[in-house]
């Protein structure tokens, strides 16, 4: 099991990389007046028919042949609907696949965020020919990561490249610090 | 705030000096299983040792990614070797804090870490 929901996040992405998709969109929405926060991984990539949709909340369902269990998206429906939040997926087959849960901010059985920068910097650092596009949201404030804009500005210097990487990891950890500010104790 | 206007400089800092490389062209390969057996046991960590490792020894011929499941979940965190003439070397139950050292050990000098592979862990 998971300890924190970004754990979650970088486990349900790779689903998506897994897809062949080119641009993975994750969106983290918290809403404190409402007492919600919604996690939405959406990708272009293979996307699923509305069998394998049925089963892959179905821990004994896996397209791996490694073995013959699938726990990243079980655990990840478990994780929200425990909070007495939702599940669900969106899928067509050529287009991708949307998966959203749905958490009660508030419930005492709902993991912490954990560090939702450092899934992004995994994904981005093992997957430099993919792009990712990162909405952190925190009532009407959000910050945006978006690598289409990192590498138009960048050139044909890649992503990973350190001095990128530590661009992208201060970009990340400052404007969250900023989204986040003054919202201690809500 | 930053703002990615920021990395114009850094583009025309690197002009010249970077050489694009494909997967191919690496000396050595590090491979983090990141699947949900990994991910669960603590890969992320570990991950985020090996890109700064490399970064701070500024290891330009190493490349850092991921791999799957290979069915030894009980061993995750797993950690992946492929040495420049293909030979690879397992290490299991890796922690953040065992990362320096397999990097100075192995990457740099070529002498894999005996206490931390596989086969001195299998019972």
């Amino acid at each position: 099991m998971m300890q924190e929901l970004s754990m979650n996040v970088l486990d349900v992405a790779q689903n998506s990389v897994r897809a062949g998709a080119t641009l993975i969109e994750i969106t983290v929405d918290e809403q404190p007046a409402r007492d919600e926060i919604t996690i939405v991984i959406a990708d272009n990539g293979c996307g699923m028919t509305p069998e394998q949709v049925q089963s892959v909340t179905d821990p004994f369902f896996t397209t791996r042949t490694t073995r013959k269990v699938g726990l990243g998206v079980p655990f990840f429906k478990l994780a929200a609907e425990i909070t007495g939040g939702s599940f669900d997926i969106q899928s067509q087959v050529g287009k991708g696949t949307a998966v959203t849960a749905k958490f009660v901010r508030s419930s005492i059985d709902r993991m912490p965020l954990g560090d939702m920068n450092e899934t992004i910097i995994s994904l981005i650092a093992c997957n430099e020919t993919l792009d990712f596009l990162y909405t952190r949201r925190f009532g009407a404030d959000e910050l945006v990561l978006d690598t289409r804009e990192f590498r138009a500005q960048l050139g044909d210097v890649p992503l990973t490249e350190p001095k990128v990487a530590k661009f992208i990891r201060e970009f990340l950890q400052e404007n969250t610090a900023e989204l986040l500010a003054g919202h201690e104790n809500e | 705030m930053k703002t990615i206007a920021e990395l114009q400089a850094l583009r025309d800092e690197m002009k010249g000096k970077v050489g694009v490389r494909r997967e191919g062209e690496y000396r050595t390969k590090i491979l983090v299983g990141m699947a949900t057996c990994g991910i669960a046991a603590g890969a992320r960590p570990v991950l985020a040792e090996c890109v700064k490792e490399i970064e701070t020894r500024k290891l330009k011929d190493v490349y850092v990614g991921q791999t799957g499941c290979i069915g030894i979940c009980q061993f995750e965190p797993v950690v992946e070797i492929y040495d420049e003439d293909g030979t690879k070397t397992t290490y299991v139950h890796m922690t953040a804090d065992k990362v320096p050292k397999v990097i100075a050990q192995h990457v740099v000098n070529g002498s894999p870490v005996v206490e931390y592979t596989i086969g001195a862990n299998a019972n």
